[in-house]
């Protein structure tokens, strides 16, 4: 595949020297240059400092100090819209895919984007970050992204039926969406394995925003209107974005 | 950049809001995904960054930000205070995506990253350490227990600023060291094939840190543990 676009690379450069004189110099030039370049990354090991060095100075360059008010509001408070679930894929960012820029999306990422129910002992990391982001920050959506080929929802599907796993952590963590797998495995046995893991992502966000309202606080919100629960599905391999309000119905207190 | 806020401003109704993220997303679908097809068409197959980054949920700090990652190059953990708590706490999404990322994915680089004006910081220097709290906060923050005792032992006479600054590192490298405590980590590390980063930014002053854990040094210390770096540098 790379060979097939470096051939018609080098054609259409070829056409468009023909078609357009005086171009040899400056393309003789810039082949120089990207040569130089391409010697040099293919010689030199992966250097992970200067990586984030020259990331840093681009960010510091570009962004920073192009928008002085915004960065000194920054510096003193954030009061961010969102709350975003994202996976920790590196292929994922919401800050790529739906552009969030700093100070606009308060971010957990965790394998397979989930949100575990209620439970202040075993999962206080996730707590922790949901009870910041609604009683302090006050944010006024919570989106839960999935995405395709989702290494974790891949690793849930695959846990064997008498439940014996072989990670210390991962699959303990994953299990958490088993509502999901349960009823995919129900719902969907007529698709391959892959079609099914590609509903369970889906079904996984659902079942996230689910765990969402065993949180007293979250409840609160969302009864009050002042917060809306969402679910998305980023699909890298077709290029597509999809996103859906969350449906529930919250039943009043039965009376006493 | 104004103007992004105050578009996000007017997505309090429903429908906006889904143009507002429909909008984006077709921007990134057609000014990078469609313009690398074949980076993209790559990154569908298979992942395979070189770091795994680990830090704070704060929405100021996203390192694809500020450091610049581009799909496929950082697996990331977010959490409050980017926390790494040790092995013996058991499981917890932090370590489920550790071993994630340092044994299936085998990256080469794990960059924890702090920064100022932590609030879950904050909360861990000011919170009573007498008392069980309710708060999921706090029962998280206390993860950095022992880098507020270090913070109070070498800075305890300075303000409250002063010491959330200090403690902002300390935790940093108190996470460093439980990285450590992961048997699979510490096995790569010793093995050169994993090098492990502690970072600071400070977006008061636009700065970023950054260190290196000096690895051998570290076990030979007998005195407890005790983070013991190399390779610091300081960009602004």
């Amino acid at each position: 595949m790379a060979t097939d676009s470096c051939e018609d690379a080098i054609a259409e450069l070829q056409k468009l020297l023909s078609e357009k004189c005086g171009l040899e110099t400056l393309a003789a030039a810039k082949i120089k240059q990207i040569t130089a370049e391409l010697e040099k990354t293919g010689s030199e090991p992966f250097d992970a400092v200067e990586r984030i060095k020259s990331g840093f100075a681009r960010f510091k360059t570009e962004k920073y100090e192009k928008n002085p008010a915004l960065y000194d509001e920054l510096a003193k408070r954030q009061s961010p819209k969102f709350m975003v679930f994202a996976c920790s894929d590196s292929r994922v960012c919401p800050s790529h895919i739906l552009d969030f820029q700093p100070g606009e999306a308060f971010m957990v990422r965790n394998i397979a984007n989930m949100v575990p129910p209620y439970d202040q002992t075993k999962y206080s990391g996730v707590g922790a970050a949901i009870e910041y982001a609604v009683l302090h920050l006050k944010v006024e959506n919570i989106v839960v992204i999935g995405h395709s080929c989702c290494g974790g929802i891949k690793g849930l599907m695959s846990i064997p039926d008498d439940g014996t796993t072989a990670s210390d952590f991962i699959e303990q963590w994953v299990q958490i969406c088993l509502p999901a797998k349960s009823k995919v495995k129900t719902e969907n046995s007529g698709l391959t394995f892959q079609e099914q893991c590609t509903n369970c992502e889906k079904e996984a966000v659902n079942v996230s925003l689910g765990n969402l309202l065993t949180y007293p606080f979250v409840r609160e919100a969302v009864v009050k209107k002042t917060l809306a629960l969402k679910g998305a599905h980023y699909d890298f391999v077709n290029g597509s974005f999809e996103l859906w309000s969350f449906d529930y119905n919250l039943c009043p207190p039965l009376p006493a | 950049m104004g103007n992004k806020m105050e578009s996000l401003d007017k997505t309090d109704q429903g429908l906006d809001f889904f143009e507002e993220l429909k909008h984006r997303f077709l921007c990134f679908k057609k000014q990078k995904y469609l313009e690398e097809p074949e980076h993209f068409q790559a990154l569908a197959n298979a992942q395979s960054p070189k770091f795994m980054v680990i830090a704070c949920a704060d929405s100021r700090v996203c390192p694809s930000n500020i450091l610049g990652f581009q799909p496929g190059e950082a697996f990331m953990i977010r959490n409050v205070a980017n926390l790494v708590p040790p092995v013996e706490n058991g499981p917890s999404e932090t370590n489920a995506a550790l071993e994630f990322a340092v044994n299936t994915l085998e990256v080469e680089n794990i960059l924890v990253i702090g920064h100022s004006s932590c609030a879950g910081i904050e909360a861990l220097v000011s919170m009573r350490d007498d008392v069980n709290s309710s708060s999921f906060v706090e029962n998280w923050v206390a993860n950095g227990k022992v880098a507020k005792l270090r913070t109070k032992a070498a800075a305890g006479h300075l303000s409250f600023y002063q010491q959330c600054k200090h403690c902002e590192k300390e935790s940093i490298n108190h996470s460093l060291l439980n990285l450590l405590t992961y048997p699979w980590i510490e096995d790569r590390e010793r093995k050169g094939l994993l090098s492990i980063h502690g970072g600071y930014y400070d977006f008061l002053n636009c700065t970023f840190e950054k260190w290196t854990i000096d690895f051998k040094r570290s076990s030979i210390e007998k005195e407890g543990p005790k983070c013991l770096v190399k390779n610091r540098s300081f960009w602004c």
